[in-house]
């Protein structure tokens, strides 16, 4: 059988699973609608949940930027996954108790202001809007490699899924969708790892390997990550384990990943789908448990692949290059420049190229000679690195590094479709209930029908999917590389503290929290764009870098939520019993209004 | 169940002792969150790199940062959710219907 017919089995598969499960949970009522009435076990939220928090970032390109950066990538590993301590102590068994449907419900009733609800609004639909380009962007890409189809076929082809499972189906569609998309991922993520590691190290679990031997070429054993310290320091890169990023910056920039992850409402509101604040709990502990299944592996592919790349292209000329290298070449993301014309491959720190994000350009238009590199037509750097590679390829050309069969090839691209797909879902739900429910019922028209409300769900999940395709297809490249900091940035320094204030604290008023939020998202947007858009230097504050400024926000934030607060009269007594109320486990009850 | 009645004032020795034990348990909780992922991972992962025994091939704080603080996260929700279990029980506000 071929590559293609393998990839239309897996793709076309796990597509009619996700419609076969769609059209067996269609939403009738706003409860179905949001929070799948409140009734899945706490295991199918956590494999959900994992699924929803998985992106196609994470899926395709966290275990590349392991292998290009080494300890400095530890931020993504470590805050992506400490948020959920966070999250599980300090927001979602509070939440879950106050017992409505968003996140920005929470904001309205606690800080009892439209204004409050009105700046929620805004900030869910911002950091998912940001999120969900990035998705679109993915399912694009993968599809276009695959089939060999425009860019933007595969967008529409990705959305109208989401859209049948999503915009229908609303939390209930989602949810088990989300558990079999799950399921996708953890397979094709970790039986490459396993093979890889098998062939590199002689250990079958890929997390041992990480910290295991390696087999030199002479026979002779030497733990992997120092052959990679020794590769990397030969080669003018900073070391593997050292890295070199500042310590106070990478302290904040993990920091601001944690609170942001704590802050994300279209992972709180996961939290709403179970029964119970003991349910939240145990579901919690679950969908750790599972995304630490990739996240220990990731570290693990991020060291082999460094490895295996530097060993089989380093010193080589082209005709001993491996096959993989070709492939990728063909598809443009990988290039070889000989700047000193020796007719052999070298790796060095340092770009390629002279603009430092620029792809390569090619002088062939796609037809290429055979047995020749392809020539790039950009304009070289003086240093002397000539090997190109765009880091995303390192998870997806795993399998073909490691001569695995073409089945896992074809398993690899549905998980990454899979890992889109179950994201986007998630925020299109926050997005589609911002508007439907915080935004229409909630201040526009109070007295609106319950089936009313889903046909706004329904039609602003369809609008938002609109816009998020069209950027999908046209992505402001630039500019969505830059707004990930945005997202974790506004959601660390206006979702996190608030709420946590609005649970921890009977003091802090209307008045605090809506000075606060704004003193925290300003500084951080304010940072963000100066250093981002505006400014051509990066004399950072303290040395600390836009990604981590979220944590700086949060700390302005409660410091000026406190001291407004001070000043204030406290809020009404109902306010405060509501308070009381949420601390307390007992009789969560389902979702309301 | 216990709830109280509209307007009644809340049953307030029994809540308060509630919550200040809730409390505790959230701090030690967070405060070994932050030892093993913000203090071994980060601020004290040179000294920790150069001083500690290896996780097999891989430097001590090395090895926090990017595996053990994932397992560490683990255990903690894992104990969180014992003892908050363990506090509903003894303090009487178990809830029924977990799954």
């Amino acid at each position: 059988m071929s590559q293609d017919l393998w990839n239309y089995i897996f793709i076309g598969g796990s597509f009619a699973l996700y419609i076969g499960i769609a059209i067996r949970s269609r939403a009738a009522t706003t409860k179905e609608y949001y929070v799948a009435s409140g009734g899945v076990s706490p295991f199918a939220n956590g494999m959900a949940t994992a699924a929803d928090w998985m992106s196609a970032a994470t899926f395709i390109s966290m275990a590349g930027i392991i292998a290009a950066s080494g300890y400095d990538a530890s931020r993504f590993l470590m805050g992506w996954t400490g948020g959920f301590v966070l999250l599980t102590t300090l927001i979602v068994p509070y939440l879950r108790k106050f017992n409505k449907f968003t996140v920005t419900d929470f904001l309205g009733d606690r800080f009892y202001s439209n204004v409050a609800r009105a700046v929620g609004v805004v900030c869910a639909v911002f950091i998912c809007m940001t999120y969900i380009m990035g998705q679109m962007r993915g399912v694009g890409l993968v599809f276009s490699r695959l089939f060999d189809i425009e860019i933007w076929t595969g967008v529409l082809i990705g959305a109208s899924i989401v859209f049948f499972y999503a915009g229908l189906g609303g939390m209930k569609g989602i949810t088990y969708t989300q558990v079999a998309q799950y399921c996708v991922m953890v397979f094709a993520y970790t039986i490459p790892a396993v093979f890889i590691s098998m062939a590199m190290t002689g250990n079958v679990i890929p997390q041992f390997g990480l910290i295991g031997n390696f087999t030199e070429v002479s026979g002779e054993t030497v733990p992997l990550l120092s052959k990679l310290n020794q590769l990397n320091a030969d080669l003018g890169f900073p070391k593997y384990t050292v890295g070199k990023l500042e310590t106070l910056d990478m302290f904040c920039i993990t920091a601001a990943l944690m609170c942001g992850t704590a802050g994300l409402p279209h992972v709180i509101v996961r939290f709403f789908t179970v029964k119970s604040v003991k349910a939240v709990r145990k579901s919690a502990c679950w969908t750790l448990l599972f995304i630490a299944v990739i996240y220990l592996t990731a570290p693990a592919i991020g060291a082999f692949a460094r490895t295996n790349l530097i060993l089989e292209v380093q010193g080589k000329t082209y005709a001993a290059a491996p096959d993989w290298f070709k492939s990728w070449e063909n598809r443009g993301l990988i290039a070889w420049a000989d700047k000193n014309g020796d007719g052999v491959m070298q790796h060095t720190a340092g770009g390629v190229f002279v603009g430092k994000n620029d792809k390569p350009k090619y002088a062939d238009a796609g037809e290429r000679v055979a047995n020749e590199p392809r020539r790039t037509t950009n304009e070289l750097s003086e240093n002397p690195n000539e090997i190109y590679y765009d880091r995303d390829i390192l998870v997806m050309a795993n399998p073909e590094m490691a001569n695995l069969p073409m089945w896992v090839i074809a398993l690899v691209m549905a998980g990454c479709v899979a890992a889109a797909l179950s994201t986007a879902a998630g925020l299109l739900l926050v997005l589609s209930t911002s508007i439907s429910h915080d935004l229409m019922k909630k201040i526009v028209s109070p007295g609106m029908s319950d089936s009313h409300e889903v046909i706004w769900a329904r039609s602003a999940s369809f609008g938002f999917l609109v816009v998020a395709a069209y950027f999908g297809i046209n992505p402001p490249a630039e500019f969505v590389a830059k707004t990930v900091a945005f997202a974790f940035g506004l959601a660390a320094s206006s979702f996190f503290p608030t709420i946590l204030m609005g649970v921890f604290s009977k003091r802090v008023n209307r008045e605090g929290a809506i000075a606060g939020m704004i003193a925290g998202i300003g500084l951080t947007l304010g940072y963000i764009v100066y250093f981002q858009f505006i400014a051509d230097h990066q004399n950072y504050w303290f040395g600390i870098s836009p990604e981590g400024i979220g944590f700086i926000g949060m700390l302005v934030n409660f410091s000026v939520a406190a001291l407004v607060s001070s000043v204030t009269p406290p809020p009404p007594a109902s306010v405060v019993r509501m308070v009381e109320e949420i601390r307390l486990p007992r009789d969560a009850g389902s979702a309301n209004h | 169940m216990n709830s109280q009645p509209d307007g009644s004032p809340p049953d307030d020795g029994r809540q308060n002792v509630y919550w200040t034990k809730n409390l505790q348990i959230v701090m030690f909780i967070l405060a070994i969150w932050f030892v093993i992922s913000l203090g071994c991972g980060v601020l004290f992962r040179e000294s920790l790199d150069a001083s500690f025994p290896a996780m097999g091939g891989a430097p001590f704080g090395f090895w926090m940062a990017q595996q053990g603080a994932i397992i560490g996260f683990l255990a903690l929700l894992f104990l969180y959710m014992i003892l908050m279990n363990s506090l509903d029980r003894n303090s009487g506000f178990d809830q029924e219907g977990e799954e």
